[in-house]
């Protein structure tokens, strides 16, 4: 399978995403955000950074590179998109996702393991999570605290758009295991379709044991399988 | 000699230089932990009948055009788009 990484000006977990797809046995391709096509990719990754400095809001200035515009056309027939940390803000201010990300709660750049619940399988990101195991994986955050307002957040619930929740080792919900204060401990949702999804935590930074977790292998498995399946169909 | 009929001259609408401010505050809904912590430290200094603090951004924003009226819409576009993200923020347009 064919992965492409965007990279804009001060994207920083390019490599990070390059290194996991390819240690999988996959393609994976820097994308410079002034190149308006992607095609021939079978997933996007949106990485982690601080894009154009954070300048204005993080992400917003990224999502009106030429490269996102392609990303819309590819959301929209169906592909299959994971943004992480920045690319998640990246995500939301493109209006591919539901939400937006604010200043942690307590105002602390958040840098530190924490534990996610997988609070859906159905997806292309989530199918082969082991079944109530947490993950471990790091976050390395200012801006990471999900908000949306009621209505979203009803539609979020009901439709099963929310992928991963804080939580701590023992897979419970709690305020302790929520770096950031996000509503309902939301680290990633994915949209309607359930093609786009996004999170905080970088599963890219999870997934070589010398990092000391490879539980972030299975979001990108759970990526190429689905992306088998489609192939196979 | 004929007598021409004369043209009334084309007065060329003036492009004057103008001033948008955009002041841009978190909506309501949003928790605002910066306000909070300025607020706190505003009552540690010492001053009382303190309320509740806002933090947001202000923007300067130089252009030229023929009125202020005029610019409006395309501001406001602009403000809604791109200088504001209307899920979390609120912004109030002032040109001069």
């Amino acid at each position: 399978m064919r992965f492409a990484v965007l990279q804009f000006p001060a994207s920083n977990c390019d490599q990070d995403c390059v290194h996991a797809v390819r240690s999988l046995g996959h393609h994976a391709d820097l994308v410079w955000h002034k190149d308006g096509s992607l095609d021939g990719f079978d997933a996007v990754i949106v990485p982690g950074g601080f894009s154009y400095g954070d300048y204005l809001r993080c992400g917003a200035i990224a999502r009106f590179s030429p490269v996102v515009v392609a990303l819309q056309r590819f959301a929209a027939q169906g592909g299959l998109v994971l943004g992480i940390c920045n690319g998640f803000q990246i995500l939301c201010e493109a209006g591919l996702l539901p939400g937006a990300l604010v200043r942690n709660r307590s105002l602390q750049f958040r840098c530190e393991q924490v534990f996610l619940k997988t609070a859906s399988q159905n997806s292309p990101f989530t199918s082969l999570t082991p079944d109530a195991r947490p993950l471990k994986m790091p976050v390395a955050h200012g801006e990471g605290c999900f908000f949306a307002d009621e209505s979203t957040l009803k539609e979020l619930q009901e439709n099963q758009q929310i992928l991963w929740q804080y939580c701590d080792a023992q897979g419970r919900l709690t305020e302790e295991s929520n770096p950031n204060g996000s509503l309902l401990n939301i680290a990633g949702i994915c949209n309607v379709s359930r093609n786009v999804a996004g999170l905080m935590p970088h599963p890219d930074r999870a997934s070589d044991s010398v990092l000391g977790s490879t539980d972030g292998r299975f979001i990108f498995e759970s990526m190429v399988a689905a992306l088998q399946q489609k192939r196979a169909a | 000699m004929p007598s021409s009929k004369s043209q009334p001259l084309a007065v060329p609408t003036p492009i004057i230089r103008m001033k948008a401010k955009v002041t841009i505050t978190p909506k309501r809904a949003v928790l605002d932990p910066q306000g909070k912590a300025v607020q706190n430290a505003l009552e540690h200094l010492g001053y009382s009948g303190i309320g509740a603090v806002h933090v947001g951004k202000y923007l300067e924003i130089e252009l030229t055009g023929s009125n202020p009226e005029e610019c409006r819409p395309k501001l406001d576009e602009a403000c809604r788009r791109f200088l504001s993200n209307p899920v979390i923020e609120d912004y109030k347009l002032v040109i001069e």
